[in-house]
């Protein structure tokens, strides 16, 4: 069942701009790879071509032997789930989180309707959140709980791969602490294959076990957590970890 | 210590919304000339309320209700959002040369020339001399230093930085912040620096404000606050701090 993602050969083009330049990558099982890059690198893009947000003009994305293609079957897109930087913008004002978690439960057919609520209530306990949240609307929670709603709702249909694009960069230091630790918890109690996206090299080092660097639409390096961050194999993974400001000692 | 003569000084600023929700509570600090002081503090502690009301520049929303602000210089400000700052309207030069214009006294012909060698300072592309480029043909890192020129233009006795590089990536901050720091070393201004990120902050300032909630917990040199902070607040942001290994020197 447990089947290890490929990237293979993926070029994504908008107009005449090259976003992706034949990207491969594998996402090994059960493991967290961390994607480094700054603005405009093509990060969010190929995380975008892995959910089939994006469809790519080359290449293809594998899932073991199966070919995720243009059009995805509801099986094939349950398997991967997405959680995105600005939660304010990924949970709907006008419904509840009962609703918000309820919906992706009976879309997917992960319980009866009869069972949803108390399948949420569970959810919610994973996330950390009091089950008192299921009937209020996102607006009356701070970022770093809608966060966690919204992560709630990307584990509620069981998937194998979590893809997280910056979730904790429009948080507060301190909160920011606490949901990478939720992610790392829900990671291993979930089995879960995560690629997580940050261009914040401290998040990076806390959560992966494997480092990605991208740079203007190519993959440039690919190492062990503890080789990136201290012996990178390229000029500018070396540039990146230089630039990065540390407290004093 | 060693603010005698401050250039800058803010004594027990209040400041509410106009229904008087207190925002910020009793905030005193003091900037000595060529000092750099850093404003930390996670979102909704009033930092930047604080620098804000420096220069005049509250939201109509809310009042001053308490306090004294003396600045003995001009104040200039450096915002979050390069992009958001400029006129996209109008090409970067002449934006530029404008401020240049109405704050040097000099005629519109040396104000271009003054817009161009300053950009040049801040390692702006040469080109602008002959083309000059809309804001929106530059990079996020390029506009900030546009609007870093703009500051400088008013020849500042003290800059005001509300997260100068929050909004960059880490290379091109780290080229800002060292811009501004050899500025800095070059003209003499003295600097209050905002920011959310406490390794910047111990890297640019001398001194640090911790602020929670609307008040300072725990001020005093750089060192001695991420040293042996008193506060747990501060220690709090500290260890949230994520470390990084240290990086092996290359072979080259």
């Amino acid at each position: 069942m447990e089947q290890s993602l490929h990237v293979e050969n993926v070029t994504v083009t908008y107009g005449g701009f090259t976003a992706l330049k034949q990207i491969h990558l594998e996402l090994p099982v059960q493991t967290t790879l961390g994607l480094v890059g700054e603005s405009g690198s093509g990060k969010s893009t190929l995380a975008r071509v892995i959910a089939g947000l994006i469809t790519p003009a080359e290449g293809r994305v594998m899932l073991g032997s199966e070919e995720l293609g243009k059009r995805r079957s509801r099986q094939q897109r349950k398997m991967i789930q997405m959680v995105f930087q600005n939660p304010d913008s990924s949970l709907n004002p006008k419904h509840t989180i009962k609703q918000i978690i309820g919906e992706a439960l009976l879309f997917h057919k992960i319980v009866d309707r009869s069972q949803v609520e108390n399948r949420c209530r569970e959810l919610l306990r994973m996330v950390h959140l009091d089950e008192h949240a299921l009937n209020r609307y996102p607006h009356e929670f701070s970022g770093g709980q809608r966060q966690r709603i919204a992560i709630a709702r990307a584990i509620s249909v069981e998937p194998s791969i979590l893809i997280a694009d910056e979730p904790t960069s429009a948080l507060d230091v301190s909160v920011q602490k606490s949901v990478l630790e939720l992610l790392s918890k829900l990671k291993s109690e979930l089995k879960l294959t995560m690629l997580f996206i940050s261009h914040d090299l401290g998040v990076i080092n806390a959560i992966s076990d494997t480092v990605a660097v991208m740079r203007k639409g190519e993959l440039v390096e690919v190492s062990s957590k503890e080789q990136f961050f201290t012996r990178p194999e390229t000029d500018y993974g070396y540039e990146l970890l230089s630039a990065v400001p540390r407290m004093p000692l | 210590m060693k603010a005698v003569d401050p250039i800058l000084k803010v004594e027990n600023l209040s400041l509410t919304t106009i229904d008087h929700k207190p925002l910020v509570n009793d905030v005193s600090l003091s900037v000595g000339s060529g000092e750099s002081l850093g404003l930390v503090g996670e979102s909704g502690s009033g930092k930047s309320l604080t620098l804000r009301s420096i220069l005049g520049l509250l939201p109509s929303s809310i009042r001053q209700a308490g306090g004294k602000i003396t600045a003995n210089g001009k104040c200039a400000m450096v915002f979050q959002d390069p992009i958001g700052s400029l006129d996209p309207l109008s090409p970067i030069v002449s934006q530029l040369a404008e401020v240049v214009y109405y704050n040097q006294n000099v005629s519109r012909k040396a104000a271009r020339t003054i817009a161009v060698d300053l950009l040049q300072m801040l390692g702006l592309p040469e080109s602008l001399k002959h083309k000059d480029r809309y804001p929106r043909q530059l990079s996020g890192g390029q506009c900030q230093r546009v609007v870093i020129a703009m500051a400088l233009a008013r020849k500042p006795d003290i800059l005001l930085c509300d997260e100068p590089t929050t909004a960059l990536d880490v290379t091109v901050q780290k080229q800002i912040l060292d811009t501004i720091t050899n500025l800095q070393k070059e003209l003499g201004f003295a600097m209050v620096f905002v920011t959310h990120n406490l390794a910047v902050a111990s890297a640019m300032c001398g001194r640090l404000c911790v602020m929670k909630e609307g008040r300072i917990v725990e001020q005093g040199d750089t060192m001695q606050v991420v040293g042996h902070s008193k506060d747990p607040y501060t220690r709090m942001l500290i260890d949230a701090v994520l470390p990084l290994p240290s990086l092996e020197r290359r072979a080259e």
